[in-house]
């Protein structure tokens, strides 16, 4: 028998078809059937109680770590995969930084066949921009993207010759491929742990200017004027950045790029005490990069919300705070984080969703990230209003590397489903 | 400056658990450190030099950088209150070969030691272990990373207060490499809560941290501008690996530039004192005459440092139910 999937009375949002109402979802052999009115001759067998929740396409994420291969002390696909369809998240764009680097077809397909096997989440595997990630030799970008991949990237690996940088930007855009940047100037990162600003200075931390950005971002920006290529720019951390960013936007640039959503909440104050959960990279900065970032998104300059999730063992951030690894484990306070953002009034709830869904999704060109009928059915159900204490109860990720333990958040996933079929299910209501 | 701070440092009683940082303590607090110390000074004048305020405690110099003042005078003042001290020296090496720092206080907590004297490359390291040691245990930061050097800030204030009296009405300037100096930050601070009138710093730009001016300084790049009329000057050591790539051209234009020469003091006030907290590089960044000249103190702060630290050594175990202070 055929699951023939009704969810019923939710508010539905999917700002890629402008809907935003209370209605049912109808769901048969893993697609998207029909909103409203049930196609005809559909019924269902089984029906979800979605009253008081809202329902919308499930999560792509730009930007989670999974450590598999080669970190599996860190975390694993499994692990994290549970932590994602807890968070909500469905599609997991998975940065190559892996041992062995993802530079091969054979990594490649190795992380398509483990979240097969898996069934929990979608996996997308970002490309090395160069092999190893080493900054020298362009990776072999036509097999990557043979085997699958939608785009390339050096990750937190800053190609620093200049030259291969507008090589593999060349490369990348004569096959059509997506270049995401995590733009950072090595040299002037300079080994720094924390943003040069008032409390690095009084803390005695190695500073991180923004120049650090800016540089790079206007770095890539020529280069983009250079080639053509078709550039993501990931996790921005600073308003000078962004502003350089939108200024290319309305010069028509190919350019995109997304937020951490940690960096819309934190800013440099969280460092005092030297708490390594704080310590981020890039890191958190100022108030104010934190109200211009947070009007960026708003207004679509930063179409995306991430979780950047980097899990880590404990140990990783056991030590003096510049020697411990930096990172936050984003998977499942994506949305509490999100939906923070809302209450506090910086956007509305449609296009709080549209940054976790149509946004990402446009970035590179997937088919998910909406529920228009016809689409695959990966959709995730949640309760804006129900709190819950993120601990050992409730916490899925090997890492448990996050700023917010032990705290009471809002809003929970109450069900993920993967193609039709509900993969998590927080005791979620269900009617005969 | 935080509450979480004041409690890592001080009990609920208010009473010194570990002397991480001046930051967060009052000028009251600070009053007593100095006030301490002036009672122990007389025990290194007598014949005895020793008071048995700290005996039956193990005192552990942790040392993961070398450094030969601060430990002899940490560990001549552990030895003036009658402790027994160990002083173990951790290159990098250990680490490097894969234990932990965790680790590493994990084992000599086992030994069962009452207090931690810890100098670190990493800023934040003090406040790592303190977090971690057993409840019993106190830690004392003797340098960590470009962070803090609260001992020899509290040695310094002690010795401007020995010849100054009192701060308010005072313009001190502190010269030189201010960006990695965790005895410029722990000065500042002190100086600000003792409420001197005006900290400036002194030194080209590569040398000072963006946003200084946050922490209530003023920013000079010109020696003999910073220099007028200041009633102290504290010149900071220059490091070797300093000396030459992108943060000075060379030795010789640094000298030329922010040296301290006879002839330069004399922009400052007359009675002005001369500090450094050692070592010097003569010729790089003092010249000999001012070093070794009437208007130096740099030898008294180092004798002024054996009393400083019994001071914060005897406050931090008075909470473990040692004998008190004198």
């Amino acid at each position: 028998m055929t699951l023939k999937l009704k969810i019923r009375g939710g508010r539905v949002i999917d700002p890629a078809q402008g809907v935003d109402e209370v209605t049912d979802l109808f769901i048969a052999d893993g697609v998207v059937q029909a909103l409203g009115q049930a196609p005809d001759g559909f019924t269902p067998n089984r029906c979800l109680e979605a009253q008081g929740c809202v329902v919308t396409p499930g999560f792509v994420d730009l930007s989670a770590r999974l450590r598999e291969p080669g970190l599996e002390h860190k975390a694993t696909i499994r692990s994290e995969s549970l932590a994602a369809i807890a968070g909500g998240v469905t599609t997991l764009v998975i940065p190559p930084d892996t041992l062995p680097v993802v530079d091969t077809p054979a990594v490649v397909q190795w992380l398509f066949d483990r979240a097969k096997a898996g069934g929990l989440v979608r996996l997308h595997p970002v490309g090395a921009l160069t092999r190893g990630l080493k900054g020298q030799d362009l990776s072999e970008m036509s097999a990557l993207k043979a085997a699958g991949c939608k785009a390339v990237s050096n990750a937190h690996h800053p190609v620093a010759n200049t030259l291969v940088l507008r090589r593999s930007l060349e490369y990348a855009a004569s096959h059509d491929l997506l270049v995401i940047v995590r733009p950072e100037d090595p040299d002037l990162k300079d080994g720094g742990c924390a943003h040069e600003g008032p409390v690095a200075a009084r803390m005695g931390l190695k500073g991180i200017p923004y120049a650090a950005e800016t540089v790079a971002v206007a770095q890539v920006l020529a280069l983009i004027e250079q080639t053509g290529a078709r550039v993501h720019f990931a996790q921005i951390s600073s308003a000078r950045a962004m502003r350089s960013i939108w200024r290319a936007q309305e010069k028509g640039f190919p350019v995109t790029a997304d937020v951490a959503v940690h960096q819309l909440h934190l800013s440099e104050e969280a460092l005092e005490g030297f708490d390594a959960a704080y310590h981020l990279s890039p890191p958190l900065r100022t108030r104010e990069d934190l109200e211009a970032l947070r009007v960026a998104v708003k207004e679509g300059v930063i179409g995306s919300l991430c979780s950047d999730h980097q899990p880590h063992e404990p140990d990783a951030k056991l030590d003096a705070f510049p020697a411990t690894e930096p990172g936050i484990a984003g998977l499942e306070t994506l949305l509490p984080l999100t939906l923070a953002l809302v209450r506090e009034g910086v956007m509305t709830l449609p296009r709080a969703i549209q940054s976790l869904t149509q946004s990402p999704a446009e970035v590179l060109g997937l088919s998910a990230g909406t529920l228009a009928p016809g689409s695959l059915a990966d959709i995730t159900i949640f309760d804006p209003e129900r709190e819950w204490i993120l601990d050992d109860s409730t916490w899925r990720s090997l890492g448990g590397n996050t700023p917010y333990w032990g705290q009471t958040l809002k809003g929970r996933v109450m069900a993920t489903l993967l193609q039709g079929q509900v993969v998590f299910d927080l005791n979620f209501g269900e009617a005969s | 400056m935080t509450a979480e701070k004041d409690t890592l440092q001080r009990g609920p009683d208010g009473k010194l658990r570990h002397f991480l940082t001046v930051e967060g303590l009052d000028r009251a607090f600070l009053e007593l450190i100095m006030d301490t110390a002036d009672s122990f000074a007389s025990v290194t004048e007598q014949t005895v030099k020793k008071v048995p305020l700290l005996r039956g405690k193990t005192i552990v110099n942790l040392f993961f950088e070398t450094s030969t003042r601060t430990r002899t005078t940490f560990e001549l003042a552990a030895k003036r209150l009658s402790a027994d001290v160990l002083n173990v020296n951790i290159e990098t090496s250990a680490t490097t070969k894969g234990e932990s720092l965790l680790d590493t206080i994990r084992n000599i907590e086992a030994m069962h030691v009452d207090m931690f004297v810890v100098r670190h490359a990493q800023s934040g390291a003090a406040h790592f272990i303190a977090r971690h040691v057993a409840p019993h245990i106190s830690v004392i930061n003797a340098g960590d990373g470009r962070h803090a050097h609260p001992t020899q800030a509290m040695l310094d204030v002690y010795t401007i207060r020995k010849h100054k009296g009192d701060f308010h009405r005072l313009k001190v300037a502190i010269v030189g490499d201010i960006l990695h100096s965790r005895v410029a930050r722990s000065e500042i601070a002190a100086l600000k809560i003792l409420g001197a009138e005006e900290i400036r710093v002194v030194g080209p730009r590569t040398l000072i941290p963006a946003d200084i001016q946050s922490l209530g300084v003023t920013v000079f790049h010109d020696l003999a501008e910073g220099l007028r009329g200041v009633d102290v000057v504290i010149m900071l050591r220059l490091q070797r690996e300093r000396m030459t790539g992108a943060f000075i051209p060379s030795e010789h234009e640094y000298y030329a530039s922010f040296g301290l020469t006879e002839g330069r003091l004399e922009q400052a006030a007359p009675d002005v004192m001369v500090m450094h907290p050692g070592p010097i590089n003569r010729g790089v960044e003092i010249d000999s005459k001012v070093a070794d000249g009437e208007r130096s103190v740099i030898l008294q702060q180092v004798s002024h440092g054996i009393a400083i630290r019994m001071a914060v050594m005897s406050m931090a175990m008075h909470h473990q139910g040692a004998g008190g202070v004198a």
